[in-house]
């Protein structure tokens, strides 16, 4: 049964309709790709709803969390973000813009020897905080700053 | 299909700078057209970095990554003529996955 499924899976991967069946939830995408999407964090509309998607529901203020991203943004569309983790034991990293319709932006999980650091471009619909999230041991930590947008990314 | 990622590999030392130029349009679901449609949601959900075979970066994205996202990673460990590969899936399904040696 499961092996038809994977049969059936890997023969739609190139069309919509796996999407869609994955959309019906009649079908996990997990046993498809090395990597599940985290639906749940990514489609939540406030930070508190990412937040706890990601599993750092509650985190602590640190300095160890190193963001960096123009005070000022003129194009919305593209800020760059750069987030480092001097937390040790980082595993995993997560960027927040709080304001956007969904907040979440990107989850990063270090493995095998990457360094807790990523750079990324980020669409922001207005002036808001930007938030990096770091996961360490179990523990969730947070690092902000608030970026000004002349013009929005995310509209028309 | 998409057109092929940029990917860049510069070992220096101990640590190897990666570099990603994905080519994607990372429609938001949420961007209307003149005449009023919008423009349906199209975006890279997730993608992995693997360096001769072991995985080093498995991310998930969302609709708020610009277009034609660069990511930047920094990993330990890998040398010169090392194998780098990136693959990333879209909410359509749509997959690619390239390859490049670390210089």
């Amino acid at each position: 049964m499961d092996a038809t499924r994977r049969t059936l899976l890997r023969g739609m991967g190139s069309t919509g309709l796996l999407a869609a069946a994955i959309a019906a939830g009649v079908l996990k995408p997990t046993r498809v790709f090395a990597a599940e999407y985290n639906k749940v964090a990514f489609e939540a509309k406030d930070l508190a709803g990412g937040l706890k998607g990601i599993g750092a529901a509650s985190p602590a203020e640190s300095k160890d969390i190193v963001l960096s991203a123009p005070e000022i943004a003129e194009n919305g569309a593209v800020v760059s973000v750069t987030v480092a983790s001097k937390i040790p034991g980082t595993s995993a990293l997560a960027v927040f813009v709080e304001k956007n319709p969904m907040p979440l932006s990107a989850h990063f999980q270090f493995l095998n020897g990457a360094l807790p650091e990523a750079r990324l471009n980020v669409k922001m619909s207005q002036t808001s905080l930007i938030k990096a999230v770091a996961l360490a041991n179990g523990k969730a930590y947070m690092a902000q700053k608030e970026v000004k947008v002349t013009m929005g990314g995310c509209g028309g | 299909m998409a057109d092929p990622m940029k990917i860049r590999a510069t070992a220096s030392g101990d640590v190897c700078e990666i570099k990603v130029l994905m080519s994607h349009p990372m429609e938001t679901g949420q961007r209307k057209e003149s005449d009023g449609k919008i423009v349906p949601a199209h975006f890279i959900q997730t993608f992995t970095i693997a360096v001769n075979g072991k995985t080093v970066i498995d991310a998930g994205t969302g609709t708020s990554v610009s277009r034609n996202p660069v990511f930047g990673f920094k990993v330990k460990g890998p040398k010169a003529g090392d194998k780098v590969t990136v693959s990333w899936v879209d909410n359509l399904g749509d997959k690619r996955t390239d390859e490049a040696t670390v210089a």
